[in-house]
């Protein structure tokens, strides 16, 4: 009779995280339909726009030298702006986890500082130090030195929006991991440098490259900062993003979301590599060590 | 240090134990005093050119290398000019393998090894190197008791076959006492005592050496011509020269004995007692509130409530 009873108990039995059908439908069911609105939907229009008039249109959107300017002119910029942010990263990411010095709390706020200050500010910054107005513009002009609408100028405006990636993948990182094994290798008798080559960057190799691929993306996505220093000059200072939006404003709209397209599978790419990483590496990363 | 000696650095957490082996390394500076290796002062070289292995309580193994790479590691990172050749390296890990007792282990990684196994790759990592003094951080701290007693007793081994000099930092009594040829007792950064295992028992320079090598009580005495009383009773311990009038007596617990009430330097009540290992340990309430432990053979049993006398056999005395 007993057994009988404790199985008649069982399905009744609730779970105390149980919400019931209703409920958890209802939330799943938001999630589903806010994700798809947000998040597919605009991706799906992207391409759908892009080849509203079949595939030879899309193509004849990148047959324009402008596009192939800007597209090499975005490669250009992130081949410079995520080398130079990986050498600072590691070397500020280094100094922050194995070192004790003062002034740390002032490099890591800092650090931070390009995420909590606007794009568009982060340009005007730019304008305001190397315009012809600005604190260096007359010294810049006399020795004909050209920064703003110009590669030296969008360079400077993507290295200061990405500067912190790098840096704050590694540090959390670099932190969890200690001392140890770098001092295991000096007593050793490794010098400085091979224990870096041989124990810290092989240990730190797959948080760099994820933190690598997140500066790229957006690199190469920056509008807001680069839109202030580039002055939008078509066939010489346009990047991808901004050749779109010109596109977009003058309603060429295949053109333009053929474009955008390209950054849209970059995005998609950085995802599935991103994904990738995380799945197969996630131990070793810096952001997912903190949970 | 005497060359060849397996020192044991034994003090309570926080004694500076830890430092002075990283002082003693490189890998922290002194704040005063001097670092000499045979006649050399080594204060201010680099923890490269120190000749010192160090071994890590938590290993510090290599992750990304095999057990091989992590014990070669010290001989590749040499200048391409002082480097053995491959060949020689391989030699040399086999060697090493051997005396671990790892000889198939050389392709496997750290994370596929256990505690016991991957601190000994750690120790034959130092030695790879030929290093003037082999340096342990609580080797066998983080591993669990039954793996640290077979662990001991191979690096005991290690050492005689070796002759390797080497100081090695614990917090564990017995640990220090089994293995080290002499034995340094550190307190608060102070060096208290240095000493066979022997000499630092019969004769703790302190009372702080004394309660750290192990259980004590205090108990207050008169010296009286040379001879130390309890309670107005003689005891047989002998007091050092020059001390008289009230003294401390610090007496171990196999050197109380359980007797008649009448007889005795001490009363109390039973508190509880159990058997271990043959013996029987018996936890006394003092009338004044304190608590002791007595060691007996495992003989009478005492009831709990029982008023019971203690005899002083031994003690150490200090001012």
């Amino acid at each position: 009779m007993s057994d009988l009873s404790l199985t008649a108990a069982a399905p009744v039995q609730e779970d105390a995280a149980n919400e019931g059908r209703l409920v958890r439908g209802l939330l799943i069911g938001t999630a589903v339909v806010f994700l798809a609105l947000f998040l597919v939907l605009p991706l799906f229009t992207v391409f759908a726009q892009a080849f509203a008039r079949g595939v030879g249109a899309y193509l004849e959107a990148f047959s324009e030298p402008d596009a192939w300017t800007a597209i090499r002119l975005t490669l250009t910029v992130a081949a410079i702006a995520v080398p130079f942010n990986l050498v600072f990263g590691v070397a500020a990411a280094w100094a922050i986890a194995k070192f004790e010095f003062t002034g740390k709390s002032l490099l890591i706020t800092l650090i931070d500082l390009p995420f909590s200050v606007s794009p568009v500010v982060s340009g005007l910054i730019y304008v305001l130090l190397f315009g012809s107005q600005g604190l260096f513009g007359g010294w810049l002009q006399a020795n004909g030195i050209q920064i703003l609408f110009a590669l030296p100028g969008i360079v400077l405006a993507t290295v200061f929006v990405t500067f912190p990636f790098v840096a704050r993948e590694l540090i959390p990182l670099m932190q969890e991991q200690g001392n140890a094994e770098e001092e295991a290798a000096l007593t050793l008798g490794a010098t400085g440098l091979h224990t870096f080559r041989t124990v810290t960057l092989p240990n730190i190799r797959w948080g760099l490259l994820y933190s690598v691929l997140l500066c790229n993306a957006r690199a190469m996505g920056e509008f807001g900062a680069v839109s202030v220093v580039s002055g939008h000059i078509r066939g010489l200072t346009n990047t991808i993003p901004l050749h779109v939006e010109i596109l977009y404003n003058e309603y060429n709209f295949v053109a333009a979301f053929a474009v955008a397209s390209l950054l849209a599978g970059l995005a998609l790419v950085t995802l599935a590599l991103k994904s990738l990483l995380e799945w197969r590496y996630g131990a070793e990363l810096g952001s997912r060590a903190r949970h | 240090m005497r060359a060849g000696e397996l020192l044991g650095l034994l003090g309570p957490s926080g004694s500076g134990k830890t430092t002075l082996l990283r002082i003693i390394a490189g890998l922290d500076t002194p704040d005063r005093g001097r670092i000499l290796f045979g006649g050399d002062d080594a204060t201010f070289l680099p923890v490269q050119q120190r000749a010192v292995g160090f071994v890590f309580q938590h290993y510090a193994l290599f992750k990304h290398m095999s057990v091989a790479d992590n014990i070669a590691y010290g001989l590749n990172a040499r200048k391409r000019s002082e480097r053995p050749p491959a060949a020689e390296i391989k030699r040399r890990v086999g060697e090493l393998l051997d005396l671990i007792r790892l000889s198939g282990f050389a392709d496997r990684y750290p994370s596929q090894l256990s505690g016991g196994q991957r601190q000994r790759i750690a120790l034959a990592r130092a030695l790879a190197v030929e290093p003037r003094v082999l340096l342990l951080d609580e080797p066998f701290g983080a591993l669990d008791a039954q793996v640290r007693k077979d662990l001991r007793r191979w690096l005991r081994e290690i050492h005689d076959r070796t002759g390797q000099t080497t100081i090695f930092v614990t917090h564990d009594q017995d640990e220090a006492l089994e293995l080290s040829d002499r034995v340094a007792v550190l307190d608060r950064g102070r060096l208290e005592q240095v000493g066979t295992p022997d000499e630092v028992q019969e004769n703790p320079a302190s009372a702080t050496v004394l309660r750290f090598l192990g259980d004590a009580i205090e108990v207050e005495a008169i010296t009286e011509g040379g001879q130390v009383r309890v309670d107005g009773r003689p005891t047989p311990v002998v007091a050092p020269a020059g001390l008289i009038g009230p003294v401390k007596l610090f007496v171990r617990p196999w050197q109380l004995q359980l007797v008649e009430p009448a007889t005795a330097h001490l009363t109390g009540t039973v508190r509880s007692s159990y058997r271990s290992q043959g013996r029987q340990r018996i936890e006394v309430a003092r009338p004044d509130g304190g608590l002791l432990i007595v060691e007996d053979s495992d003989g009478e049993r005492y009831a709990t409530g029982r008023e019971v006398g203690l005899r002083i056999n031994g003690g150490y005395v200090f001012g």
